[in-house]
């Protein structure tokens, strides 16, 4: 389904059917800017990472996609909606699940219960049994509170409970951030399948090898706006034009 | 020891005790739902309670509706000034230093008691027991009503622990309460959970305002001398354990009852010796299992 992407040289091309399109997005903490005119699109099915160094406005971008920074301007048009304005609540129900990096899991709440809060937004989500067939460790431990799983499994209930949701476009933020190479490896593997079956995903890394493993193009981000875009086949043909960015 | 305390002095404070404590285990009930999802310490709490009991005397005085509606009717309209307060006052207050909201809401209990105050005078008003005579237990004389306010207000007091512990409202609840924000990008509507937070906490206090009507007189001041003792309940259970809050809220009520039997003249002092000595051994809370902070 994701052939029509996978034709495009570039990220410059368009061919009219963007699921989410970022124009000129500057936001604020407080009275500090940290975005400077961020410009991207994701088309559907499409998997796209945002790649740069600590504190280049990665996870303000999806921050404030998602409405939890609501000082911004410019436009974010999904689905031909502009969520400049929008309250966070509002922009999920429109089919937008977030990841966050620090991954959120509930302590208050079983596993169980941190993956069945998210309420069904939309028809097309996965059901109960594919997520567990997904995430077979969940299941396991369905009945432990949230926070006493190990860090893999607690990015992977904070992975799977936005996947019921019915929400289409996932902002997954940096989810191989501090885990064992292994289970690094396993979440690549889920990410693969989830766009597999149709989610479009953007994902915040700083993991070049593991971003390389799952995307179809990157934005390379910094100082608050995008420097550069390049799709896998170009990263993969010169990995040394990326480490100049990151600075490794 | 204590050869010369009756068996029926003792057990009749104990119950003397369960009744207070129902109370406080009511009102601090509600207190620490309001503190752990909005991070306000409604210091209006008292005024709400009062304004439950002159709602019921002023439903019978003017309208003449009597007890068991207004056991509905008067939590309801005072859940409503609630919504109203949260909505005015309190939301633009959010965010900011909980000091904020501590004054504005101590300042509307001053102005609703000086109100009421002005209105219908310092004496206390009386309300009809609505289930007049009692029942002999041996070693002392319950009233129905009395056995009715325990009653109620473990029904009350188990029914929310429930919905909060075992539901999936309860669970936005707790959720909200540790990260609003994630919350709100599962689309869940954080800001109306808080309305209705704040809404049935003060629909709480109104509520046992209203199971307070026949027993104390109704009183502008019958809110804020029982919310010292509140205080002190929530600061010894922890602001963060809706069962810790029910829990002391009883216990300190038979403490203190039981205080009156053994050394009478220490009844009104013996929760804020508790409250120091737990605020010395254990600042979080007895009940709480989360870190002070």
């Amino acid at each position: 389904m994701n052939s029509g992407a996978q034709s495009l040289a570039t990220g410059e091309t368009r061919d009219g059917e963007t699921l989410l399109e970022v124009n000129d997005l500057s936001a604020w903490y407080a009275e500090s800017r940290v975005l400077h005119g961020m410009a991207f699109d994701v088309r559907p099915g499409e998997l796209l990472t945002l790649i740069g160094r600590n504190g280049a406005g990665k996870t303000t971008t999806l921050r404030s996609i998602v409405g939890l920074l609501q000082k911004r301007t410019g436009a974010i048009r999904f689905e031909g909606r502009d969520l400049v304005g929008m309250r966070p609540f509002e922009i999920a129900r429109l089919g937008i699940g977030y990841c966050p990096e620090e991954r959120a899991i509930f302590s208050s709440l079983s596993v169980k219960e941190n993956l069945f809060l998210p309420p069904v937004l939309k028809p097309g989500g996965m059901t109960e049994a594919e997520i567990f067939e997904t995430f077979p460790n969940l299941k396991a431990r369905s009945a432990s509170q949230g926070t006493k799983l190990s860090g893999g499994e607690q990015q992977m209930l904070a992975i799977a409970r936005i996947l019921r949701t019915g929400a289409r476009l996932l902002l997954l933020d940096e989810p191989s951030e501090g885990l064992a190479p292994v289970v690094v490896k396993e979440i690549g593997g889920i990410i693969k399948r989830l766009k597999a079956k149709g989610f479009t995903i953007i994902l915040v890394e700083q993991n070049l090898r593991f971003a390389r493993l799952v995307a179809d193009r990157h934005v390379v981000v910094e100082n608050g706006k995008v420097v550069d875009r390049m799709t896998n086949a170009e990263l993969a043909a010169d990995m040394n034009r990326v480490k100049s960015y990151l600075g490794v | 020891m204590f050869d010369g305390i009756s068996t029926q002095l003792l057990l009749g404070q104990i119950l003397i005790g369960l009744i207070n404590g129902s109370f406080y285990a009511m009102l601090s009930m509600g207190l620490v739902i309001i503190f752990g999802m909005m991070h306000v310490i409604n210091f209006t709490h008292g005024a709400q309670y009062m304004l439950g009991a002159f709602c019921a005397w002023l439903l019978l005085n003017y309208l003449g509706i009597g007890y068991w509606p207004s056991l509905v009717l008067a939590p309801l309209a005072v859940a409503l000034f609630g919504i109203f307060l949260e909505r005015v006052l309190l939301r633009p207050l959010a965010g900011l230093d909980h000091l904020y909201s501590l004054l504005a809401t101590y300042a509307v209990a001053l102005i609703v008691e000086g109100l009421v105050r002005i209105k219908y005078g310092s004496t206390g008003l009386p309300y009809d027991n609505p289930i007049p005579g009692g029942v002999n237990l041996g070693f002392m004389f319950m009233p129905y009503y009395r056995l009715w306010v325990v009653a109620f207000s473990v029904v009350t007091c188990v029914g929310t622990w429930l919905l909060i512990d075992h539901t999936k409202l309860g669970a936005y609840l707790r959720a909200a309460n540790e990260n609003p924000q994630i919350v709100q990008t599962f689309g869940i509507n954080v800001p109306k959970l808080m309305t209705l937070t704040y809404g049935f906490g003060v629909g709480l206090a109104g509520l046992c305002g209203v199971l307070a009507a026949p027993i104390y007189q109704v009183s502008p001041s019958m809110g804020s001398s029982l919310m010292i003792v509140v205080f002190a309940v929530v600061v010894i259970g922890g602001m963060g354990s809706i069962i810790g809050a029910v829990a002391t809220g009883y216990m300190l009520g038979i403490v203190e009852g039981l205080t009156k039997v053994f050394y009478p003249e220490a009844a009104s002092v013996v929760i804020f010796l508790f409250m120091t000595v737990a605020l010395y051994l254990r600042p979080q809370g007895i009940f709480s299992g989360r870190e002070a902070n």
